[in-house]
Formats: C-alpha cells, structure tokens, sequence
C-alpha cells in the first residue's frame, strides 16, 4: 500500500468514526402508554411525520394518510392530497380534522404549535409552510405548491413536485448546492421554530440544505447553509429548534450531528456524536434539555432508534428505546413533542403511530 | 419487470403456446371428481356497494368473511358467516393501495398484504393498525418509474410487490415477495427478520422462485409456496431450507391449508387471465390433498357464469369442506360445500 492510500484509509477511518451513536449515555427507564390516541372507526394514521401539544394539552397529528392524486386528462399533471392533519384532546380522543381538501397537504413533514398556540404546518411536497390561528383558520403561507408535477421526475432531483423548485440551488446556475435563494421558495422543508421576537425560522430541509430566516410578518430576513460537511453546511436539515436566547439548534441528521448558531446563523458549535439526528425537541423554562433522536432508517431496525436527553451545551443525561415494532421501540421517530419534560409524544414513520412516553 | 415478464411470456405464448399449455396443464392424471354444491349469491352487498377484483378472502374463527379487493380503491369489507355485510376495515388507510392477499391469524388478527403500497398490516379483530411490515414508497420522490434491467437487491424490511402473509404455530411471520423480489422471508412474531429464501433474482432451483404468488404455513412449521412462473409449489422447512416441490399440480397460484389435527392442502391450477382460446379446458381446477402430498381429488371448472371460477386468486378452506374462493375476473367471492373426504379414503395413505 502506498503512503497516500494509508492517508486515505486514515481519512475515511476517521470520517467514519463520528457517525456511530454514543453508548456511554445511561439508560432512561421509561413507559409507552397503551392506545395514547384513540381513532374513530374510519380515521387511521398512516406515517406519522408530526405531532405536536398546545397550552392546553390539545395534540395535533400531521400523518400522511394516502398518496397525491395525480389528475389525467389534464393539461400538465396536477397531485392533490396525500396528508391529514387531526386533533385530539388532552385524553387522546379524536377532537377533529383540520384542513381537509387543503391545497398545500400533500406529504407530510411536520407540525409545530408556537408560544401564542397558532399551528404550524410544514409540508415536504408542496414546499410549504401553514400557519393555522387557534381558530383553525388560515393565518400565514411561506412558500408555493409546484403547479404540476414533473413526470417523470428532474434528474438527480429528489421531489417530483418540489424537487428542482425555483428555490433549488445546484440544479442551475447561481447559488451553491442547497443554499437557496433569498425568498420563500422551499425545496422539501422539514420544520418551522420561532425565536422569542416571533422571527420564524424553516429547516429547508431535504431539498435544499438551508436554514432561512423569516420576521414574523413573513418577510424574508436571510438564509444560511448549503450542501456539504463544514461547519455550518449541512447533509440536510431534518429537524430545528430555537432557545430562549434566539440560538438555533438544526439536526444535520446526514453529518451526524446537531449544529448550533446564533440567531444571525453564525455558527457556534456543534454536537457530535449522535447517529442520524432526525427528530429534535428543546424543553422551556430554567433548565431546558434537548431531546435528540437517532432515527433509524425506515428500511432497517436492526440499527440505531434511541433517542438522547442533553443539556443545551451538549452535556449527555441519558438515552432511551431502540427501534422495533413494539411498545417502547420506535419506527423511524421523525417528530417530538416536549412541551412537559417528562412526558413526550413521539411520532414515528415507520410504526404509523404516536407514542405517549413517561420518562422516570 | 413485471411488465417485461409479461412481454416475455406474450413472446412465449406467440412462438411456443404449445409448451406453455403443456405446463399449464397438470400432469397428474386420473384423479378423481370431488362432488361440490355452490352457494348461490353468497355475499349480500347493501346497496350501491359492489366490490372489485376480490382476489383476497378469509374467515375468522367465527366465520365472519373478510374481502380485500380493489374497487375505486383498495377496500377490505367484512360479513357475517352468512355472508350478510357487517362493515368496511381500513377506510382510506395509507397501506392500502392495490390488494392481493388478506389472511386471519389464530388470534383473528387480520392481515393485509398489498403489493401497491409495499406493505404487509396486521389489523386487531376490531380493525385498528397493530403492526407493519414494509415501507410504502414515499410519494415526494414522484411517479416510480418502471425499473428496467435486474431487480436491486432485496432488503431485509421492504419488499417488491409483496403477495401472502402466513405464520408458524409460533407466530413466526413468514411473506412471499413477491412480483420484483422473489423470495420468502421469515419474521419473528416482533417483526424482526430472521431468514430469506430465493433473492430478487427469479430461479428455478430448489428455493429458488419465479413469482412466489402464495404462502401458508402448515402445524408442523413447513411453508408452502405457490411458485407460479415455475409452474410448481415448493415445500420449505421452518428455517426455509427447501424440502421438495411438487410440479404436477398445474400453475400454483395459490395454497390453502385447513387448521386442525387432520390438515388438508388445496392447491388452485387457476385458468390465465384473458382467457386464452383453449384454456378452460385445460386449467381451473381446485387439487385437495394431504400433507404428504397425497391427492384426494379435485373439483371445479373456469367459466364466466357461476359457479365457474374466473382466475381464482385466493382460497379460505377454515373448513375444508366449505370453500371460499375470490376471483380476480368476475369481481366475486363464492363459496361450495364440497363432498367430504371418506374417512377411510383419507386413512388409506
């Protein structure tokens, strides 16, 4: 072997190394609760890519229920439908469906609830981001639905209705792969987050690899981030969450880790060592803790599926669960709620349903 | 690949029918009639219900009759034993797409297996999501474009165009998988891979399969596979080692095993879709047999009027003599009272 292989082999060693899950973490005990949501006889969970509480216990499922309808006999191809988003009361009981026949549902990515209980819908296909008032109405829309679907899909472009849209750096000339342009055209977003000035924050996502920054009037402020492995650059952006000083935690799920910015996005620091960061939660009050999980890919659960409980500075206090099928394993969690830091709801691809944990 | 097959077996079909109907045809000779009454419109449907292609039926241990069949949608309705519709299962549920098999385990959990979507579901008796299997193709990555050349390799979690669902006397899952891949993979009861048989590539060698399109499990943990572009069921043990095949029996389409201390086997030489000149006299018929392979007797005949069989695509044989058949060609499930099988017949392996 020459010297340049054995430097080679040490760089792959060693780009290799960080990708593995920390097991030094101790274990959490913690409990499933049986049947947490409780359907109706014709309403089912298909993936479920958010879950999310507001102030009063209230939970909302945003789950991908059935797959766009592709319209023939039409000029271009039109997709329609695809996701549902429910409600159920504090209990578990189905309160109701939100948003039925909306135009932006067609495959779920997340759903968030802001301090003020406004919903936030975020969806991967349409490219867009709703806000629902607590009325249920429509408050706010980042982003636009791709008219028609591209059939078959761009070369080398993931989404066949969001994949190379108008916002999608590197398919064309002008900004680097990822990075997006400087306004609210998303290519496959994942998540929305709020700092405390209200200024709205979209993990953009899978598509691109950005984080752009928006007021709370939905005026676009600046976007950060681009495909790669530098601070600061992302493999993909799954997941964000913001902190009472305005920092901006983003799961970079693909690079193995959690990169953390200030508000500007300049980048801080990063937490490495974390498997496939893919589902992200940061707790409110004086000692907030960050829940972080290590998905495992929804073509294996052999591998991976923990998920971890930190300080914000990165500080481990434990691990819990491992992917399956059963109670208290997990299916590809793509959503966490930790609006009480002992109880979480956790969505899952892979297994179609939420979970109601108790962590002891 | 499917499409390819297809055009393969067109090409076949045009420059070669006779060997293709030779393998059609089964080679077994002289076994004797089983005397059948039919049930004469089984299934009452309320009004302005109808279903679609019913190629998947199976009974619960209180009878009550489960049909998977693709309609305006993939639907899963439920009767009684009398076959009086009692509900619909799974009404626009996400792993529902393009059915092909619905099977009851011994819980009377019910199974759905649908080669649209990818996914194996195991419903509880009242209709909620237990468990899944396989991963729906995610719809943001656009239309799945026909795949051309060899099939990629097959994964230990998602399948290609699954097509049946059966568990050992342990609850083992075992699926066969299917039109793409060509396999039969085992499961423990948690849904954890254990095992394959076969790969995405079809063969011809013992466990090996080209379309394995049926799967059941007898109570001493042997899988039965109906090998269907090989013209042949194939018998595995627990571990999916192969332990014979049995080529005399005409297609393979689909098996069915009845419960019990006593186990009887059917197999369907079920006639081709399109219903090629010649081919009702040469296909259609139900083989009843023992577990050792044994041939009782066989029954039934295609035709487009009842009780003919139009492309038979599933058996539920709870009671082996009762058979529910679905039907892939005329959108109905029928069920016969079939003769039962002389004791002493039976004893005289």
């Amino acid at each position: 072997m020459k010297p340049f292989a054995y430097i080679l082999l040490a760089i792959v060693v060693l780009a290799v190394a960080p990708a593995g899950a920390q097991n030094t973490a101790p274990q959490i005990n913690f409990d499933s609760a049986a049947n947490a949501l409780t359907l109706p006889d014709d309403v089912y969970l298909g993936e479920v890519a958010g879950v999310a509480t507001n102030s009063r216990g209230d939970i909302f499922v945003y789950t991908r229920t059935g797959h766009p309808y592709l319209s023939l006999g039409t000029a271009r191809p039109f997709a329609h439908n695809g996701s549902r988003l429910f409600q159920f009361d504090r209990t578990g009981k189905f309160t109701r469906e939100l948003g039925q026949g909306m135009y932006g549902f067609l495959f779920a990515a997340q759903v968030r609830v802001d301090p003020q209980d406004n919903l936030w819908v975020v969806d991967q296909m349409s490219g867009m981001v709703i806000k629902f008032d607590t009325q249920g109405r429509v408050a706010m829309l980042l982003g636009r639905k791709p008219e028609a679907v591209n059939n078959p899909p761009r070369a080398g472009g993931a989404g066949a209705a969001g994949g190379g849209g108008e916002g999608g750096g590197g398919r064309e000339a002008g900004p680097p792969p990822g990075a997006g342009r400087a306004q609210d055209v998303f290519d496959r977003p994942t998540d929305v987050a709020w700092d405390a000035q209200g200024n709205i924050f979209v993990a953009d996502g899978l598509g691109n690899a950005r984080i752009a920054k928006f007021t709370k009037d939905g005026v676009f402020v600046k976007s950060w981030g681009q495909r790669g492995m530098a601070p600061g650059q992302f493999a993909n952006v799954r997941s964000i969450a913001v902190d009472a000083q305005g920092n901006v935690y983003a799961a970079d799920g693909g690079n193995g880790r959690v990169q953390v910015f200030d508000n500007n996005g300049t980048f801080k620091t990063e937490i490495k060592n974390l498997g496939n960061p893919q589902a992200l939660c940061l707790t409110t009050g004086a000692n907030p803790v960050l829940y972080v999980s290590n998905s495992n890919p929804p073509t294996d659960i052999d591998t991976a599926g923990e998920i971890y409980k930190m300080r914000l500075d990165g500080t481990m206090l434990g691990k819990f669960g491992r992917a399956g099928k059963l109670p208290k394993e997990f299916g590809t969690v793509n959503a966490i709620d930790c609006r009480t830091e002992n109880t979480l709801y956790v969505g899952e691809i892979g297994n179609l349903r939420v979970q109601k944990l108790t962590l002891h | 690949m499917t499409r390819y097959r297809a055009a393969a077996c067109a090409a076949v079909l045009l420059l070669a029918t006779g060997s293709l109907v030779a393998q059609q045809k089964a080679t077994i000779t002289g076994v004797p009639d089983i005397p059948f009454t039919p049930v004469p419109n089984f299934l009452k449907l309320p009004p302005n219900e109808n279903l679609g292609e019913s190629v998947a039926v199976a009974t619960n241990s209180k009878g009550n009759i489960y049909v998977y069949h693709r309609r305006d949608t993939t639907r899963l309705f439920e009767f009684d034993r009398n076959g009086n519709f009692l509900r619909e299962i799974g009404k626009g549920y996400y792993g529902f797409e393009f059915a092909h098999s619905v099977r009851v385990d011994k819980e009377d959990n019910i199974w759905t297996v649908d080669e649209g979507t990818n996914m194996v579901t195991k419903f509880s008796p009242e209709g909620k999501v237990l468990m899944v299997l396989g991963r729906r193709p995610p719809a943001v990555n656009g239309p799945v474009i026909f795949p051309v050349g060899p099939n990629p390799p097959a994964q230990k979690y998602q399948f290609c165009r699954p097509t049946d669902v059966g568990w050992d006397p342990q609850g083992n899952i075992f699926v066969s998988d299917g039109y793409c891949n060509n396999r039969v993979v085992k499961y423990d009861k948690t849904g954890r891979f254990v095992a394959q048989a076969g790969s995405e590539k079809a063969g011809k060698g013992l466990g090996e399969f080209n379309l394995p399109h049926g799967l059941q499990v007898d109570e001493r943990g042997q899988v039965w596979v109906a090998d269907r572009t090989n013209f042949r069921y194939q018998v595995l043990d627990n571990n999916l080692k192969p332990i014979k095949e049995i080529t005399n029996l005409g297609v393979g389409w689909t098996v069915c095993i009845s419960p019990g201390p006593h186990q009887y086997v059917f197999h369907s030489n079920s006639n081709p879709n399109g219903n090629t000149p010649g081919s009702w006299d040469i296909t259609g018929e139900i083989y009843k047999t023992e577990l050792d392979g044994t041939v009782i007797g066989k029954f039934g005949k295609p035709g487009k009027v009842a009780p003919g069989f139009q492309v038979v695509h599933m058996m539920d044989c709870r009671n082996p003599n009762e058979i529910i058949l679905g039907e892939i060609e005329s959108w109905r499930v029928q069920k016969f009272i079939l003769q039962a099988t002389p004791a002493s017949r039976s004893a005289a392996r």
